[in-house]
């Protein structure tokens, strides 16, 4: 056992990530389990809009226990490791910047970038493993044709995460194991049943894991008052899409390409929000019809499936977590932008989500709305 | 996985309790089971032997048995020491490198209306007993500075505190917890007025101490009930642990003159002396100050020391980092920020608290595996510098 390979497993405290610590370990690999201390929730508690006790999902205490006692069950060495410094860097401050800037961000794909596959990756290898493992629903395959290690769509197409994993470059994908790729959920939590993991039934979370409630307005206030600065100015003007000014707005970071409700005026048929216009604090709102565009501008693209493309390829992408790819045309524009054109005019292209391109199940690649 | 060899460098953190201990606190589990408070004969039995156990204990601290109170632990000597004095209105000097048994003690003081000042340390982790007396208000009701420092061995210049303490009339409380055993404890000739030790710390077991209080200090009881430990610390005694705590004191004692802590000093050199030698980029935090023998605080610059301490933990070896919190992460030392070091070479350090078990043979273990796993560290750390 001992010059069996060393996997290091991401275990968050939930289901998905106890399952495969269970999994490997039942499979006979020298594993070690290692959570991220990656925000601090008592740091904004009490704030206004801030719950004072805080039951939220991100390193909370209750999911620290839970991955301990899955190490225990399953009998192997267990370790936090204290990432909030960067994790704050790299995944809170842009998340806020973002909202400010009127863009509406992914802070999950952040946090995968810069803490799990790149910080949390050197750290397990650091500490002698030379794989990853995490409970991300998606296929790691090399393609000996190509050379290249491939990201591709998990088989349970409701939970398939890729959209979040655009990012990963060839290296950290070749030391990366998504055991759970092939399987169920509801196959997942069996397996977890079956393990005698006490966590099986437990809930999935859903929201932002730093933003306790879900209400990412009052996190932004908590979070800059913290800072001694009281949200910068954001508020401004309402317009049409024509230029028209409509009415006032109460800051930009409290709308969202596509949003409907909560925008403060009223005419005879719904107004959605077309545009936000950072610079000039405008939100440009207009008729559901006016919400459809053809085109969109990807920076930071990376490419995955193969090196940067010198034609035009047709693919499938992907414009928010919940969207179909839709068919169209991407050109890489530099060495890490590129322009996709729809086939089909696509709803609320959203500066801030991530555009990421398929071919069929395969992820050639993706990068950040414009 | 297969077989490992496990070596314990993490002595400032608890020690194993030695099997003499473990002899002495076996009968009064079951065999002399009294309540010591109890007037018949299993009552007297072991309310003779918790007496005995203050007798021990006040030999090793240099003072009289009934000046001696059992606690919990380091934890609640600290706190019944500090919160027994301090009153709302008075000030209470302290450091910033105290144990958060004090340090927390003294935020919650500042809740509660009372004033703290915290002196600072230069870069070796030294108070200057001159901060101290300049701190001095009219108020100021207690002056509590560590003797020895939990992360880094460093002691303090605690004699030269008591004699400011005694001149400007105000009470002085020391955590002697990382000292007990390591250095000779004499209440007197420190002049203090409080003292705090921890059993664990010495080979006893977890979940006792005891607070040398000087005979005439009133102390605000913690707790309310009986009348135990002459109406200082209510609740029935914990026969068994201040047995074994007894037992470990007079060990200790032994244990200054008999070698015992000169075989750890020598143990403690080779370690530093050996880790030095092949590894570039690393120092002894509070090398140059007066330390007790047993700790070796060392930086190992571009590394995460919470990723060597796992590194080195998989491997067999024990040591530690920082102070954990709750979750089990951690968090940077307050104690080496608090001596100036940057951030990163905070994170970088890692705290090696040998024992009276310890070996030359575990010694040379350990000097094999820490250079490799540093050498890996960094080879892998963003924060190496290129090599041209």
């Amino acid at each position: 056992m001992a010059d069996s390979l060393t996997i290091a497993v991401a275990m968050s405290g939930g289901v998905d990530s106890s399952t495969v610590a269970a999994m490997l370990r039942a499979d006979g690999y020298n594993l070690v389990g290692l959570t991220m201390q990656l925000w601090n929730q008592r740091r904004l508690a009490g704030r206004e809009g801030m719950p004072e006790a805080v039951q939220g999902r991100c390193c909370s205490l209750d999911d620290v226990y839970d991955a301990r006692r899955v190490a225990e069950t399953i009998g192997i060495p267990y370790y936090v490791v204290n990432h909030e410094q960067r994790f704050e860097q790299e995944v809170v401050r842009p998340f806020v910047s973002e909202y400010l800037s009127g863009r509406t961000p992914i802070p999950c794909s952040l946090c995968n970038n810069h803490l799990k596959f790149d910080q949390l990756l050197i750290t397990a290898r650091q500490i002698g493993a030379e794989r990853l493992a995490t409970g991300h629903y998606a296929r790691i395959k090399f393609d000996s044709a190509g050379g290249r290690w491939l990201l591709e769509r998990a088989v349970d197409s409701s939970r398939d995460q890729t959209y979040f994993l655009f990012g990963l470059t060839q290296d950290q994908l070749s030391r990366t194991l998504f055991p759970l790729g092939g399987l169920l959920k509801s196959e997942v939590r069996e397996i977890a049943r079956r393990h005698g993991l006490a966590l099986a039934d437990k809930p999935d979370s859903q929201e932002i894991c730093f933003v306790p409630g879900g209400d990412y307005k009052k996190f932004l206030d908590a979070y800059l008052a913290e800072h001694g600065e009281s949200l910068p100015e954001t508020a401004g003007e309402l317009v049409s899409s024509s230029g028209e000014v409509l009415g006032m707005h109460s800051g930009i970071h409290n709308f969202t390409v596509g949003q409907r409700k909560g925008l403060g005026v009223a005419t005879g048929s719904p107004l959605y929000v077309l545009q936000i216009n950072g610079e000039r604090r405008q939100v440009v709102v207009g008729g559901g019809e006016q919400l459809y565009s053809r085109s969109l501008h990807a920076k930071r693209v990376n490419w995955i499936a193969l090196e940067r493309p010198t034609s035009t390829l047709r693919l499938g992408v992907k414009i928010r977590h919940r969207h179909e790819p839709a068919g169209a045309t991407v050109e890489a524009t530099s060495a890490d932008e590129a322009v996709v054109s729809f086939h089909q005019p696509q709803r609320a292209i959203t500066p801030g989500q991530a555009a990421v391109f398929y071919d069929g199940d395969v992820v050639v690649g993706g990068g950040w709305i414009a | 996985m297969g077989f490992l060899r496990r070596i314990y460098f993490d002595n400032n953190a608890t020690t194993p309790v030695l099997p003499e201990v473990l002899e002495a606190m076996r009968p009064y589990f079951n065999e002399r089971f009294g309540n010591a408070s109890s007037i018949h004969h299993h009552g007297q039995e072991t309310r003779a032997a918790v007496e005995r156990a203050r007798e021990s204990v006040a030999a090793l601290l240099g003072c009289r048995a009934s000046e001696v109170v059992f606690t919990s632990g380091g934890t609640e000597a600290d706190n019944l020491a500090i919160f027994g004095l301090v009153k709302p209105g008075d000030h209470l000097i302290t450091s910033t490198i105290e144990h958060h048994a004090v340090l927390n003690s003294g935020k919650r003081l500042q809740e509660m209306g009372c004033e703290v000042t915290y002196v600072p340390v230069d870069g070796q982790g030294l108070i200057n007993p001159g901060d101290v007396r300049r701190a001095l208000r009219p108020n100021t009701r207690l002056i509590s500075i560590m003797m020895a420092n939990n992360e880094t061995g460093v002691l303090q210049p605690v004699e030269e505190i008591g004699r400011i303490a005694a001149e400007a009339d105000v009470y002085f409380h020391t955590d002697a917890v990382q000292a007990a055993g390591k250095v000779p404890l004499d209440v007197k000739r420190i002049a203090c007025d409080l003292l705090s030790i921890s059993a664990h710390k010495m080979h006893a077991p977890q979940g006792i101490g005891a607070l040398y209080v000087r005979k005439g200090t009133l102390l605000q009881p913690l707790l309310y009930g009986g009348s135990h430990e002459r109406s200082r610390r209510a609740g029935t005694e914990n026969v068994p642990s201040i047995v074994a705590l007894g037992k470990a004191a007079e060990i200790a004692l032994c244990g200054l003159s008999d070698g015992s802590v000169q075989q750890i000093a020598e143990l403690r050199s080779r370690l530093q002396a050996g880790v030095l030698a092949v590894v570039n980029a690393a120092e002894v935090n509070g090398g140059a100050a007066p330390r007790v023998s047993n700790t070796a605080n060392i930086y190992f610059d571009y590394i995460e020391g919470e990723a060597l301490v796992i590194a080195l933990d998989l491997k067999g070896l024990a040591v530690s980092t920082g102070a954990a919190c709750s979750s089990g992460a951690i968090e940077p030392s307050h104690v080496l920020t608090a001596m100036g070091l940057r951030p990163e070479r905070a994170r970088a350090s890692i705290r090696f608290s040998l024992g009276k078990q310890n070996t030359a043979e575990e010694v040379d273990l350990a000097l094999a595996l820490i250079p490799q796993a540093v050498a890996r560290l960094r080879e892998l750390s963003p924060a190496t510098p290129a090599v041209s």
